[in-house]
């Protein structure tokens, strides 16, 4: 092998923070199924723990060995609603707790799985599961939990949007740091390794290992030199790193699953950034050659960009899956929580780029006072670019208790901190009262 | 077990003589070794070859970052599987 391609490696890594997000075990719970619920929570906490017992170790391993970071280990689970319908209680809390204490034995950072799937209508299941959210996820740490309201098959369940406006309040109230685990998607995957949204799908295996990937440092650093080219030039340069960031994934995929036993899924290719320097995809946009992220011409220049990883990322891996393209959370992105304090970047703008890229408006603050029916309204619209789009949107909004527009809520580590954005004050309260559905759009009429 | 050893660090006497002989001590055979300057730093670059069953990679590693250590040299070795899976079609 060359020595600039060796080279070149080790500097994707030390220098332009190349890494392995997460490495995340699906774990399947429907075995778990007890009409008495502490006999079906001591056989989920038996089954994460002896399923995943290896998950830690082996990353580790992983990491020492081959010399990638391997920033989280997660566990996703079947959704809570389903596992937890056949018992008699009434609240779901214990589940939490119960996915809590198995995520700590086991040290891994996030377990997801606290959700229900709600596109069409409510199981007893669901009603419970989400009426116990904002208890579940203010006790627990690592518990991540996520609630589908819309997908383009089904249309958009407007009584959820309703519900889950006040949800993501009552959760703020207990604390809002919290609303960080929690996401409200429309078209959710059942392959996604990411949190705050994983979950283990229903058509999945029994057990599965899928892989996130991070590195948007170095697809700023190879844009850096094709400065002044023209876009074509471009989009071949973020293809074929996003090619070489994704054989990394399938490669770490591959030895982990053999490692474990597990059979491997899916690599997702997403730009996921961290809030240290030179880790941000806002940066990407503005080595394209916008001045901020957040001026005209953002919402192109991240299409473009979401659209090359895929097109590189695609031929690197056996499998794609999860949600598959650029990031845009703020609180995690150095770049852009520049772009919202200079006031570069507003939330109009940020809802035309969700329509774009992977996923939604993410870890952003609003005010504390903003009411539960506009934060129901901001799900309502990007419930509707999913559905219309056919693509996964979500919102994970944190209204900042006692907060205003300019203050900030700090997460911590890679989850970083969000100014407070300002929020279009109209009221959005007599469209979302009215609840009912949104009919499946025309053309989700395939058959 | 192949494994690519980078070694980065100011230019002094006795750097190549000093890892190759602790590689050697650790049973490393050195199939390919080279050597250049980046941003005016010393870095070479060895292939590192050894049984697996004799010596574990963590020996190996530990190994060499105590000479890091020793030497003020940054020392990293990483398997090769991960740069065939990177830069190889």
């Amino acid at each position: 092998m060359e020595t600039k391609q060796i080279l070149e490696t080790i500097q994707m890594i030390s220098e332009e923070k190349l890494d392995i997000r997460t490495i995340t075990m699906g774990i399947s719970l429907f075995d778990c199924i007890d009409s008495d619920g502490t006999k079906a929570r001591q056989k989920i906490y038996d089954k994460l723990t002896t399923s995943a017992k290896d998950l830690v170790k082996v990353a580790d391993q992983i990491e020492s060995e081959y010399g990638i970071p391997i920033v989280n280990k997660r566990i996703s689970v079947t959704s809570i609603s389903m596992i937890a319908a056949a018992c008699h209680d009434d609240n779901y809390v214990a589940y939490a707790q119960t996915m809590e204490k198995a995520a700590e034995t086991l040290g891994v950072d996030l377990i997801g799985g606290f959700s229900a799937l709600v596109q069409k209508g409510y199981q007893s299941g669901d009603r419970k599961l989400i009426a116990s959210m904002p208890e579940a996820l203010s006790e627990t740490q690592r518990v991540c939990g996520s609630v589908n309201v819309g997908s383009t098959r089904a249309g958009i369940n407007m009584n959820a949007v309703k519900q889950m406006g006040q949800v993501v309040k009552d959760l703020a109230e207990i604390d809002p740091v919290s609303c960080m685990s929690l996401v409200v998607f429309a078209n959710a995957v059942e392959d996604n390794p990411f949190m705050a949204g994983a979950f283990h799908g229903v058509g999945e295996a029994d057990k599965v290992i899928n892989v996130g990937i991070s590195g948007p440092g170095v697809v700023k650093r190879a844009l850096e030199q094709v400065k002044g080219e023209s876009i074509d030039t471009v989009s071949e340069t973020i293809k074929k790193t996003a090619f070489k960031v994704t054989r990394m994934g399938q490669f770490v995929g591959n030895v982990a699953a053999k490692a474990l036993n597990v059979p491997f899924g899916i690599v997702d290719l997403s730009l996921a950034p961290t809030p240290s320097q030179g880790d941000s995809v806002a940066e990407i946009l503005e080595e394209i050659g916008l001045e901020s992220v957040g001026a005209p011409g953002t919402t192109a220049a991240l299409a473009l960009l979401n659209d090359a990883v895929k097109k590189g990322g695609v031929m690197a891996c056996e499998h794609v899956g999860g949600l598959s393209g650029a990031f845009i959370p703020v609180s995690e992105d150095s770049g852009m929580i520049r772009a919202v304090e200079h006031g570069n970047l507003n939330l109009e703008k940020l809802e035309a780029m969700t329509a774009v890229c992977s996923v939604g408006l993410d870890m952003v603050a609003v005010p504390g006072d903003t009411p539960a029916e506009t934060i129901s309204g901001m799900i309502a619209d990007e419930a509707a670019i999913g559905v219309i789009n056919n693509k996964t949107t979500a919102v994970r909004v944190i209204p900042a208790k006692g907060q205003k527009v300019g203050e900030q809520v700090d997460f911590g580590g890679i989850f970083g901190y969000a100014p407070v954005m300002p929020v279009n004050t109209k009221s959005p309260a007599k469209f979302i009262q009215r609840g009912g559905r949104i009919p499946a759009p025309i053309h989700s009429f395939k058959n | 077990m192949k494994a690519v050893i980078t070694v980065i660090g100011h230019d002094q006497v006795g750097i190549v003589a000093k890892v190759s002989a602790r590689l050697a001590t650790l049973k490393v055979n050195i199939t390919d070794i080279s050597q250049t300057l980046m941003h005016g730093d010393f870095t070479m670059m060895l292939m590192g070859e050894w049984d697996d069953k004799d010596v574990q990679f963590e020996v190996v590693k530990q190994g060499l970052q105590d000479l890091a250590k020793e030497t003020g040299l940054s020392i990293n070795i990483q398997r090769q599987e991960l740069f065939d899976a990177i830069q190889k079609l």
